[in-house]
């Protein structure tokens, strides 16, 4: 018996491979779709030259608040204008070079991290994210080497950015570590200590335990003790996103399987040296993409520190726009949509490293 | 040459006794408890110490007290002569109600996000995706400011509002939208809605187990509306038209009639919902990518349209992925109402870690109070979250 199969009555499938066929796949698969498609571009056109017109082409690059009044665009001259005040706060103009080092510093720092195979890599990491702090606080507060003094208070925009989330970050992770290690402890005293200390960090906004720290650091001082500032709100900020790093490091440490514990323990080891050498790097190796998102946010948490006085990037943008020199409705627009574009630069650059990081960590285990 | 030893029994090598792992924890955790205890013995005294130098009355006495402040928002009567207490209570109701408007928002606008990063449309997918990559990498702060600094507060005066189709006004002052007047008669109206919701509900629950008994698909969509419509147009008509709509009207410089959402409300709203609806549109994503590959191809083999396999099939099993990091979003909004207190939002940050604070001094039952309030708030949602958690669970096995 012969089957005969009509062929000719199917078309062969749209190919994916030419521009027409990608079209008629990705956006007029059927007429549902198709009309969505049309809509969606005569929305664009209606909306893009517009958008593109106002953030370019009418903007105003040079000048004062009178010429951004007069134009139809977005005022990039108040950027232009404040751009130093944006970058260094209040920082005195000749001593810039100090704040410029130290940014060099962190760079290289950040450098070190992506050179592939580098001997010792681990422990220059360490000594270099050890280093930083203290060679940054040297250059950007002096008094020191013949430096001369410069108070925190004259810290400011993208530099007091950079040093809240960087000392944030870096302040974050050990007490993190910490955390997590005594909320799997098994001595109640301290397992209890570290679950309430997590939990409660967890539950409040950070906004509360800036406002604890600004206003009750004080009162638990003894009399006459006075603490700067942004030391206070970089403890704030260092104590809330440790609990937060506390349980990305958690889901590190359960996903080790006991047979390390107990090989670590069978060698010999106590409970240091095995956490130290065997536990933590592992743990520690399959939480980076989380510990990156982590970055990310407390990125975005550093611009709350402008609510309690201090003057980071969208604080001192939020000065300028509001000064009577530059009030117009274009200047804010421009001021926040700068202040904005910076901040999406560092976190969405971050979060990409985070994919990339997650890829490569992740590259044994694709199918 | 054979070596014979004596290894018979051994006492165990003898070892310090402070080297024992039971008496070692014992010793370290007594440490450790007393060193914490210290602590905070050291922190009270100087805080005691400080409050009783600068003349700071202690204790929660001050919430009996006058207040003597205004709020320009608040759901409950509030005003200069009620207690802190009652300040307390507004700031709680203002900061619920933000949040329960937010996350309504932001849960709608980010499962739209989320289908429509899967879409097979090329131009929708990507357009997700430039608002979820835009709007979750800018701080929530600096977007509240552009929406209330930027966008809202620039606005034209009420004479040259913003017009709204549907008799909505938008401009300086805020939104001003068509309000349903209550008048008496129309608690039957609304009565007929809540008796047309619970038909409504058991009919689609009475649909539903019909469906799974017998495999038919059961239409409910008439009863929705019967419920929801029939009924409650046959009461209002029947009682003479109670309901009526109060449109907001241009009397001399400013609205009058309809309801109005300041600007406060409207930039907290709008920042948090954006912002939120972002993280909710990857959820909702991830949740939809992780339900494998065969689950729709099976439905399509069985010949089932797009919409059907994403509403009885995958959405379903998705959601047993989506819940969990949902419901850390959710508590994240909660927490992030907060941020309202920078752009003059009346909630609890600007009422009782602001204004109260300043008045009374008492940075420390203050604190406490606002603390305890999002303690409270976040361990709900995980409650209420929990609940709806167990409940798809158990549907879906």
């Amino acid at each position: 018996m012969t089957v005969t199969i009509d062929r000719g009555s199917t078309t062969a499938p749209a190919s994916g491979l030419t521009v027409l066929g990608w079209i008629h796949r990705n956006l007029f698969p059927d007429w549902r779709q198709g009309l969505l498609t049309v809509a969606v571009i005569w929305a664009l056109w209606q909306t893009l030259p517009g958008l593109i017109g106002w953030l370019f082409l009418d903007a105003v690059w040079r000048g004062d608040r009178d010429d951004c009044v007069a134009a139809s665009g977005a005022c990039w001259a108040f950027v232009n204008a404040r751009w130093g005040q944006f970058i260094y706060g209040f920082y005195p103009p000749e001593l810039r070079w100090r704040v410029n080092l130290s940014m060099l510093a962190l760079v290289a720092t950040i450098a070190v991290l992506f050179i592939p195979r580098l001997p010792h890599k681990g422990w220059v990491i360490t000594g270099s994210f050890i280093a930083l702090p203290v060679v940054s606080f040297v250059l950007l507060h002096g008094g020191i080497l013949g430096l001369e003094v410069v108070q925190t208070d004259r810290w400011g925009g993208f530099m007091l950015t950079l040093v809240v989330a960087v000392a944030g970050m870096l302040g974050a992770l050990p007490i993190g570590i910490l955390m997590a290690l005594g909320r799997r402890s098994n001595m109640p005293a301290i397992r209890v200590f570290c679950v309430t200390f997590i939990e409660l960090f967890r539950a409040v906004p950070l906004i509360t335990v800036l406002f604890m720290a600004s206003v009750m650091l004080p009162l638990f001082m003894p009399q006459g003790f006075a603490m700067d500032k942004l030391l206070r709100a970089l403890i704030g900020v260092a104590l809330f996103n440790g609990a937060l790093m506390a349980e990305v490091v958690r889901g590190g440490l359960q996903s080790i399987p006991r047979g390390q514990f107990e090989a670590a323990t069978a060698s010999g080891m106590g409970y240091w040296k095995m956490m130290l050498f065997i536990i933590l790097p592992q743990a520690l190796r399959t939480v980076i993409p989380g510990l990156v998102n982590t970055y990310v946010a407390i990125i975005k948490d550093t611009t709350l520190v402008l609510i309690i006085g201090l003057f980071d990037l969208l604080g001192i943008v939020q000065a300028g726009v509001s000064s009577s020199d530059w009030l117009a409705p274009s200047v804010t627009i421009s001021g926040y949509v700068f202040a904005g574009f910076g901040f999406w630069l560092l976190c969405f650059g971050l979060s990409r490293y985070s994919m990339h990081l997650e890829d490569r960590l992740n590259a044994g285990r694709r199918r | 040459m054979p070596v014979s030893r004596d290894i018979g029994p051994q006492a165990p090598p003898r070892q310090p006794f402070w080297t024992r792992s039971r008496i070692r924890a014992a010793v370290v955790q007594l440490g450790f408890v007393a060193l914490v205890s210290l602590l905070i013995y050291f922190l009270l005294s100087n805080t005691m110490a400080n409050l009783a130098r600068q003349g700071i009355a202690s204790g929660f006495g001050f919430l009996g007290q006058r207040a003597g402040f205004d709020v320009s928002i608040s759901f409950l009567e509030f005003g200069r002569n009620d207690t802190y207490l009652r300040g307390f209570w507004t700031a709680v109701v203002n900061t619920l109600v933000l949040a329960a408007l937010g996350i309504f928002f932001a849960t709608i606008i980010g499962f739209l996000l989320g289908l429509a990063r899967v879409s097979p449309n090329w131009l929708i997918s990507r357009l997700a995706t430039v608002y979820i990559e835009t709007f979750r990498n800018i701080p929530l702060l600096l977007q509240l400011f552009f929406w209330y600094f930027a966008i809202l507060r620039p606005l034209p005066g009420p004479r040259d509002s913003v017009e709204i189709p549907g008799g909505a006004f938008l401009n300086n002052r805020g939104l001003y939208l068509p309000k349903p007047l209550l008048d008496h008669g129309a608690q039957l109206t609304l009565l007929a809605v809540a008796a047309g919701l619970v038909f409504a509900l058991f009919m689609a629950r009475r649909a539903r187990m019909r469906r799974e008994a017998t495999g038919q698909p059961v239409a409910v969509a008439h009863w929705w509306a019967l419920g929801l419509l029939g009924l409650p147009g046959l009461v209002w008509f029947s009682t003479g038209a109670t309901v009526g709509l109060s449109v907001p009207a241009l009397q001399g410089f400013n609205y009058r009639g309809g309801m109005v959402m300041l600007p406060e409300l409207l930039a907290a709203l709008l920042g948090l919902s954006v912002y939120i609806a972002a993280a909710v549109g990857e959820i909702v994503r991830s949740g939809i990518e992780g339900i494998d590959r065969g689950q729709t191809e099976a439905a399509q083999a069985m010949g089932h349209t797009r919409g059907q396999i994403m509403r009885f099939v995958v959405i379903p099993q998705a959601m047993r992925i989506i819940i969990p990091p949902l419901t850390t979003q959710y508590q994240s909004l909660a927490k992030n109402t907060s941020l309202a207190a920078a752009i003059a939002f009346p909630e609890i940050i600007s009422i009782i870690a602001g204004t109260t604070m300043t008045q009374t001094g008492q940075a420390l039952e203050t604190i406490a109070l606002a603390m305890a309030f999002y303690v409270t708030v976040s361990l709900s949602i995980a409650a209420v979250m929990n609940f709806f958690n167990w409940r798809v669970m158990r549907r879906a096995i």
